[in-house]
C-alpha cells in the first residue's frame, strides 16, 4: 500500500496510507491460492468468508465482494484501516510460509471505500420481530451488536453519552489512521438499517438503569475508557494527559484547530509519551503533528512493544525518539510541567504473562531526566464503571469488567456485554466479535419467547 | 436538530439564566448533578450545575467569563445549542441531617435552591448563606428565601446585606454554638477553600462542589482529577461533590488556570469578530 513520506505526513491530519489501486486489487486478489481448507478465516474475530470475497475482487465483482463481506461485518472500511491482520486473518495465510501473505486488509479496505463511493446496499433485514433492545454505547461492540440485531428485526436503540457516535473510532482514533469521515458513513449505514440512535445520553444517568431494563434486552458495549495513571509525583501537574483526555480533545473536539475550534490543548514543544501501545504511538503522531519533539519512554524492549509493527515504523518514520528500557519515575516542575525524571530497566526472566520482566537499575546513572513540557500517560485502561456500577447483582472481575459467559450473558438475565467492558483492553476487531456473539445470543433468547 | 432556548436573563451584572428544553436531562435529575453542554459544531464541551428543573426545562446559571461563556450569554430564547448532555455525576447526598446550611459565593449561589428545596424535603432545618462581591452580582436571593428557614445574605463591599464574607457568618454561628450538622459550600475555588476552613474545629460534615477542567464527563478522560485525602478522583464520576477537608484546593486552583493563556486568546477573537460583525452569530 503506497504511504506518504514522514515528513509531509506530519505536516497535516490526513490519511498516512493511501490505499491499492483497482488494478492492484485484482492482481492482489489473483494471487490468493483458494485454499481448500482455509486458514485465514480462523484468525479472524468475525469470521468473514475471506476466500470468497477475494475470489468476487478476482472476477472484478466488487459489489459482490463488499455485500460477502457485509454479512458478518458491517465496519470494513474502518477494519480494513486499523485490524492487526498481520496477526489474524494475513498471519494465517499458507502464502506467508514461503512468500508474502495476501494482503487481504488492503483488499477489504479497497472493496468498501469503492462500494462508499460508489453507493452502499444494505443489508437484508428480517421482518420486524415486535421485540426491544437497548444497546449501550456507539463504539465498535455497541455498532456491531446494534447492526446484527437490525438485522433480525429487533427494535434497536443505541445510547450514546457523547455527541458523536463511534466511541474509541472517533474520540480516540485519529484521523490519519482512520478518518472521521469514514467512521460517520459506515455507522449511517447502520442507522439506515433503521436503528436508534441516542446521543447525549448516558446510561445509568439519563437513562436509569430501570429504564434500560424495560427493553426485552440490554447489551453493554461501555467499553474501557476509564484511564490508568502511573502514580507518581508530580502526576496532576498541568501538562500531564492521560492518552484518552489528549486524543479527545483532538480527535473529537478538534484542539489542533484551536482557535477556530474552541476547545484548547497544550501544545507542547517537547513532548513524553509514556507506553508501547498503538494507543502510545497514536498519542506521540499526534504531537508531532502539532509541531513538538516527542519521545516515547517504554519500560522494555524495542522488540517487546505491544504497538503493531506498521504504527512503530510509521511513528519512526515521522521522527517519534523511543527511549526503551526507561521508565518514568517523576514529573518535574510545578504547577506546570518542565521535566520528567527516569530509571533505565534491564530485563529479567520473563513474568508468568510469559513477558520478560524489566527492573530498575541501581546507581546514579541509572537516573536521567528529560525537559519536557508535556507528559501524555498511555498505559492503558480499564472498564468504565459508570453504569455498570449501578446495576445490582452484575458480577464483576478482578479488573472491573464484566463477567459473561460463552454467549456473551452476564449474570443479570436479559443483559449482555461485549467489546472492552467484558473482555478489558482489546482490538477493534476483538470487540466487534464479541459484540457479534452476544448479539446472536440475544436473538436466540428473544426468539424462543 | 438542537435543544431550544426556552427562556432567556441576565439575572445579575454579567449572570445569565437560562432555561433550556432538555427532557432527557430533566427526567432523572437531581440536586448536585450537572449537565455538560455544546453550543455548535465548533464549541467546546463545557460543564455546568444543574440550578433547578421545571418539567422539561433545565435551567442553567452562567457569568460570561470566556469565550464560550461569552458567546453563550448572545443567545436569545428560541436559539438552540447543539449539545446537553446529562444529568452527570452524583446527586447530593440526601438524608435528614438536622440542622443544614448551604452556602454559595458569586455564580455558585444558583446551584442552591435545588439543593435547599431538596435538603427541606427531607426533613431538614435550612439556612442559606450567600455571599458576593457588590449588589449587582446577588442572584435568586427571593428564590432562595422561600426554600430556606434562614437567609443571610453578604456583601464583600457592603453594598446589601451583612458586609463580609459568609465565612464570617459560618464562623459566628459556629462561635456562638448554634448546633450545625451539615455544610454544603458552593462557589469559586479561593471561597470554598476558605470558607469550608471554619468547619474544621467543629468536625461539621462540609460538603463542596468542584468545579474543575472536564470534557466528556463521564469518566473517560481524567482531565478533572482532583486529589481528595490524598487520592486521585475524577470530579465528573466521583463527584462532584467531595469532603472539603480533604481536598488539594491548591492543586485544584492550579489546574483550573491550565489554558488561561489560550482562554484570553479565544476570547479576543470572539470580542473583536463581534465587533467587526455587529455582534451577530458566530458560527
Amino acid at each position: 500500500m503506497s504511504k506518504r513520506s514522514g515528513d509531509e505526513r506530519i505536516a497535516d491530519f490526513k490519511e498516512v496510507n493511501e490505499g491499492i489501486s483497482e488494478q492492484n486489487a485484482v492482481l492482489e486478489a489473483l494471487r490468493c491460492m483458494d485454499c481448500v481448507r482455509p486458514q485465514c478465516t480462523k484468525g479472524c474475530p468475525v469470521n468473514i468468508d475471506i476466500p470468497a470475497f477475494i475470489r468476487a475482487i478476482a472476477e472484478e465483482d466488487f459489489k459482490g465482494a463488499a455485500a460477502i463481506i457485509k454479512k458478518d461485518n458491517m465496519l470494513p472500511a474502518i477494519c480494513g484501516r486499523v485490524c492487526p491482520q498481520e496477526n489474524q486473518c494475513e498471519g494465517l495465510c499458507v502464502l506467508g510460509n514461503k512468500e508474502k501473505p495476501v494482503r487481504i486488509g488492503a483488499l477489504e479496505r479497497f472493496v468498501a471505500d469503492r462500494e462508499r463511493k460508489a453507493g452502499t446496499t444494505l443489508p437484508e433485514i428480517m421482518p420486524p420481530t415486535g421485540k426491544r433492545v437497548a444497546v449501550v454505547g456507539s463504539g465498535p461492540a455497541g455498532i456491531t451488536a446494534a447492526a446484527e440485531l437490525a438485522r433480525y428485526g429487533h427494535s434497536v436503540t443505541v445510547f450514546e453519552s457523547l455527541h458523536e457516535a463511534g466511541g474509541v473510532l472517533t474520540y480516540g482514533i485519529p484521523e490519519f489512521r482512520l478518518p472521521k469521515e469514514i467512521v460517520k458513513a459506515e455507522i449511517q449505514q447502520i442507522l439506515d438499517m433503521g436503528v436508534e440512535l441516542k446521543l447525549n445520553h448516558i446510561a445509568g444517568r439519563t437513562v436509569s438503569v430501570e429504564e434500560l431494563l424495560e427493553f426485552d434486552a440490554v447489551f453493554l458495549g461501555t467499553g474501557a475508557g476509564l484511564p490508568s495513571f502511573m502514580g507518581i509525583e508530580g502526576e496532576n501537574f498541568n501538562g500531564v494527559y492521560s492518552a484518552n483526555e489528549f486524543l479527545t480533545r483532538v480527535n473529537l473536539m478538534h484542539a489542533n484547530a484551536f482557535p477556530e475550534y474552541d476547545t484548547p490543548v497544550m501544545k507542547g514543544s517537547r513532548v513524553a509519551v509514556v507506553g508501547g501501545g498503538n494507543v502510545a504511538m497514536d498519542s506521540a503522531r499526534v504531537s508531532r503533528r502539532m509541531g513538538a519533539e516527542v519521545y516515547l519512554i517504554y519500560r522494555r524492549r524495542e522488540e517487546d512493544l505491544p504497538a503493531r509493527d506498521e504504527e512503530v515504523r510509521n511513528a519512526v518514520e515521522e521522527g517519534v525518539e523511543f527511549l526503551c528500557c526507561a521508565n518514568p519515575v517523576k514529573i518535574l516542575g510545578g504547577p506546570v510541567v518542565t521535566g520528567i525524571e527516569c530509571v533505565r530497566m534491564e530485563m529479567c526472566k520473563p513474568d508468568e504473562s510469559g513477558r520478560p520482566c524489566p527492573v530498575p537499575l541501581k546507581g546514579d546513572d541509572a537516573v536521567f531526566t528529560l525537559d519536557v513540557d508535556v507528559v501524555i500517560e498511555a498505559i492503558g485502561q480499564s472498564p468504565n464503571p459508570l453504569l455498570v456500577s449501578l446495576i445490582e447483582g452484575l458480577e464483576r472481575g478482578r479488573r472491573g469488567n464484566v463477567v459473561v459467559d460463552g454467549s456473551g450473558l452476564t449474570s443479570v438475565d436479559r443483559i449482555y456485554a461485549g467489546g472492552d467492558i467484558a473482555t478489558g483492553a482489546a482490538t477493534v476487531i476483538e470487540a466487534m466479535g464479541t459484540a457479534r456473539k452476544a448479539a446472536q445470543s440475544i436473538n436466540e433468547m428473544l426468539m424462543k419467547e | 436538530m438542537g435543544y431550544t432556548i426556552e427562556k432567556a436573563t441576565e439575572i445579575a451584572d454579567n449572570i445569565f439564566e437560562f432555561w433550556i428544553n432538555a427532557p432527557h436531562v430533566t427526567k432523572n435529575a437531581q440536586a448536585g448533578q450537572f449537565v455538560v453542554i455544546r453550543i455548535n459544531d465548533l464549541g467546546e464541551r463545557i460543564p455546568l450545575t444543574i440550578s433547578e428543573t421545571d418539567g422539561s426545562l433545565v435551567r442553567i446559571v452562567f457569568m460570561a467569563v470566556g469565550k464560550t461563556t461569552t458567546y453563550l450569554s448572545t443567545l436569545k430564547a428560541g436559539d438552540e445549542i447543539r449539545d446537553i448532555a446529562g444529568p452527570l455525576g452524583h446527586p447530593s447526598e440526601m438524608g435528614s441531617f438536622g440542622n443544614c446550611v448551604v452556602i454559595g459565593g458569586g455564580v455558585g449561589i444558583a446551584c442552591l435552591p435545588i439543593l435547599a428545596r431538596a435538603l427541606k424535603a427531607a426533613g431538614n432545618n435550612v439556612t442559606g448563606i450567600i455571599g458576593a462581591r457588590n449588589e449587582s452580582l446577588l442572584l435568586l436571593k427571593d428564590e432562595l428565601a422561600t426554600h430556606c428557614d434562614e437567609l443571610v445574605v453578604c456583601t464583600d463591599d457592603g453594598s446589601f446585606g451583612f458586609h463580609g464574607f459568609p465565612a464570617d457568618i459560618l464562623k459566628k454561628k459556629l462561635g456562638d454554638g448554634e448546633k450545625i450538622d451539615c455544610v454544603w459550600i458552593i462557589g469559586p475555588g479561593i471561597m470554598m477553600k476558605i470558607t469550608s476552613m471554619a468547619t474544621i474545629p467543629y468536625k461539621v460534615r462540609t460538603y463542596v462542589s468542584l468545579n474543575p477542567i472536564m470534557v466528556d464527563g463521564t469518566g473517560m478522560c481524567g482531565s478533572c482529577r482532583v486529589t481528595v485525602g490524598g487520592e486521585t478522583k475524577f470530579a465528573c464520576v466521583d463527584g462532584p461533590e467531595f469532603d472539603a477537608h480533604l481536598v488539594d484546593w491548591d492543586e485544584l486552583m492550579a489546574r483550573q488556570r491550565t489554558y488561561t493563556d489560550q482562554e484570553r486568546e479565544s476570547l479576543k477573537l470572539f470580542r473583536d469578530h463581534q465587533c467587526s460583525c455587529g455582534g451577530d452569530h458566530h458560527e
